[in-house]
């Protein structure tokens, strides 16, 4: 027989007795928060076992000295400082343009790969060998192809800057990436959103713009900016047309004396450029949750 | 909260509160259960009766109170949660089945991955539960395949596969349509009449009058009525009771 509380004459109003948690219940929060401490201690722990170990095998290995002043000199890290960060400014300009550049560019041959209809056959076609093409081509390749190429061509009013080939050419082959990942999106919206609101009397180009789009961008948000962190690295790739970037001006530093800690210096310099981007990546994934998935609970 | 339950009892609860921030979802509900009793939760939606369903299965945790299975207290945090959840059966008023598997498949999942029964036995176990709920021709379909009704059977079957010792159904038939209804829960009282002990939330109270033992109205998170059908549906002692009642009637 189920007991429920002692009928009264009116409905309890759950506000008027204020609640404290019951003996056995403190006792189950005095648990799960030892539990809690627990866990903090083991993995403080582990943490510091581990990063000793790791620091003392690479430090008692017999190259260790001479790896020291090589790779980890602090002399030669603040010397060439300034020029590796000035080098990085270039990356972050092209890393910022060409992130615009190639989401609007993704979206479009996205959005050209789902037009359905016959007429629009040329736009799929375009867009499909557009995205086998350059998403086939290796990054490098095409970063010689387009930086060393085209400038030779000498074409009259066409710019030579190494730099802005070499965008082009990360534009060109991000873009058919960020591409496919715009497409799962959209066709991962379930096609009763999209009956939905042609059945309210909106075109397709309203449905895609006012239904489908904002759910597809919410979804695939995550690897976005999973590839606009690929990106940030990937800008770096220009150094092999001899632009100033961040590598390239460690390399500079280095070919005077062969230390090569202007190398570290331009990899913490690029890891603390990403660190932010991939702390917001998470952010964005955890506040979304299953939140739009289509499911119910 | 602290008087001990009926020793006969398979679930007492105790005192049991939850509430998701400021909003008390369930305060201090109490219910006992005997083994091969149905108890039918009832109640407007948002009174409480799924999170009531979800704290028993251990899928919320709660703020305070007690729920013993079989004597032994499993909100307690050291209490192994899946092993509690293997002894119960849980189904969704949205079935919850998994796409990407076949029908059969489904109904095998627990069996060999949480008991660690052999493929062999496990699809004969689970083609004998399908049989039960007479979908055993459709063993090799995908849930998509199916109408919400066999797809619903196909979740009892799922949960009814590992023998559990109490069922929760939650609102199974509420996104049914009427003619599919029927067969829900003509097969639920097959189970019940095969002695499976189950609480169930739902809107069918017809089914609630004939089918189970005990019947709690719930509101704004308490029991405010429990008792046998022919008392809490017949003749309701609360005006709140009363007005749910009514206007389901009309």
């Amino acid at each position: 027989m189920p007991l429920g509380p002692a009928p009264s004459a009116s409905p309890p109003d759950p506000s008027d007795e204020p609640w404290s948690p019951s003996q056995t219940e403190l006792e189950r929060r005095a648990f799960r928060q030892s539990r809690t401490k627990r866990s903090a201690v083991i993995s403080a722990v582990s943490t510091i076992v581990v990063g000793g170990l790791v620091i003392w095998l690479v430090t008692r290995s017999a190259g260790w000295p001479r790896v020291q002043t090589t790779f980890f000199s602090w002399d030669k890290a603040v010397e060439s400082f300034p020029a590796v960060l000035k080098g990085l400014w270039l990356n972050i300009r092209i890393m910022l343009i060409c992130g615009v550049a190639i989401v609007v560019l993704g979206l479009t041959l996205a959005i050209m790969r789902t037009l359905r209809g016959p007429i629009f056959f040329p736009l799929r076609l375009f867009a499909t060998v557009y995205v086998d093409l350059f998403r086939g081509l290796p990054l490098l390749l095409l970063l010689l192809l387009l930086g060393l190429g085209v400038p030779a061509l000498r074409l009259p009013g066409v710019t030579i800057s190494l730099a802005f080939w070499g965008g082009v050419a990360i534009v060109l082959s991000y873009s058919a990436y960020v591409a496919e990942v715009f497409r799962a999106g959209i066709e991962s919206v379930h096609p009763s959103q999209r009956a939905a609101s042609r059945a309210l009397g909106l075109s397709h180009g309203q449905t895609l713009r006012h239904v489908v789009l904002p759910q597809a961008v919410r979804r695939v948000m995550p690897p976005l900016m999973n590839d606009f962190v690929s990106l940030q690295k990937d800008s770096g790739l220009i150094a092999v047309l001899g632009v100033t970037d961040a590598i390239q001006a460690a390399r500079i530093e280095t070919a005077s004396d062969f230390n090569y800690t202007p190398y570290v210096v331009a990899g913490v310099l690029f890891i603390c450029l990403t660190i932010p981007t991939a702390r917001l990546t998470d952010h964005i994934a955890k506040k979304q949750g299953w939140h739009g998935a289509g499911g119910t609970l | 909260m602290s008087e001990p339950s009926t020793p006969t009892a398979l679930l007492s609860v105790r005192g049991l509160r939850k509430s998701f921030g400021s909003n008390v979802v369930l305060n201090d509900v109490s219910l006992e259960i005997e083994p091969g009793q149905c108890v039918a939760l009832i109640g407007a939606s948002g009174s409480g009766k799924s999170t009531l369903l979800r704290c028993i299965n251990l899928l919320e945790q709660v703020d305070d109170g007690v729920i013993e299975l079989a004597g032994r207290d499993i909100a307690d945090p050291r209490v192994d949660a899946d092993q509690v959840r293997s002894r119960m059966g849980i189904v969704f008023q949205a079935y919850n089945l998994f796409p990407h598997l076949s029908v059969l498949d489904n109904v095998t999942l627990a069996p060999r991955r949480v008991h660690k029964v052999a493929r062999a036995e496990a699809e004969k176990r689970s083609m004998t539960m399908l049989e039960r709920v007479g979908l055993a021709d459709k063993a090799k379909a995908r849930p998509d395949d199916l109408s919400g009704g066999q797809q619903q059977r196909v979740a009892i079957a799922r949960a009814m596969v590992n023998s559990p010792e109490l069922l929760l159904l939650d609102e199974v038939t509420s996104a049914l349509d009427p003619e599919l209804v029927g067969e829900v829960l003509d097969l639920l009282r097959d189970l019940r009449a095969e002695g499976m002990t189950m609480i169930l939330s739902t809107h069918e109270m017809g089914f609630a009058r004939n089918v189970a033992d005990s019947v709690c109205f719930l509101d704004a998170g308490r029991i405010l009525e429990a008792g046998p059908p022919a008392e809490v549906l017949g003749d309701p002692q609360q005006e709140r009771t009363r007005q749910f009642l009514s206007r389901l009637a009309s």
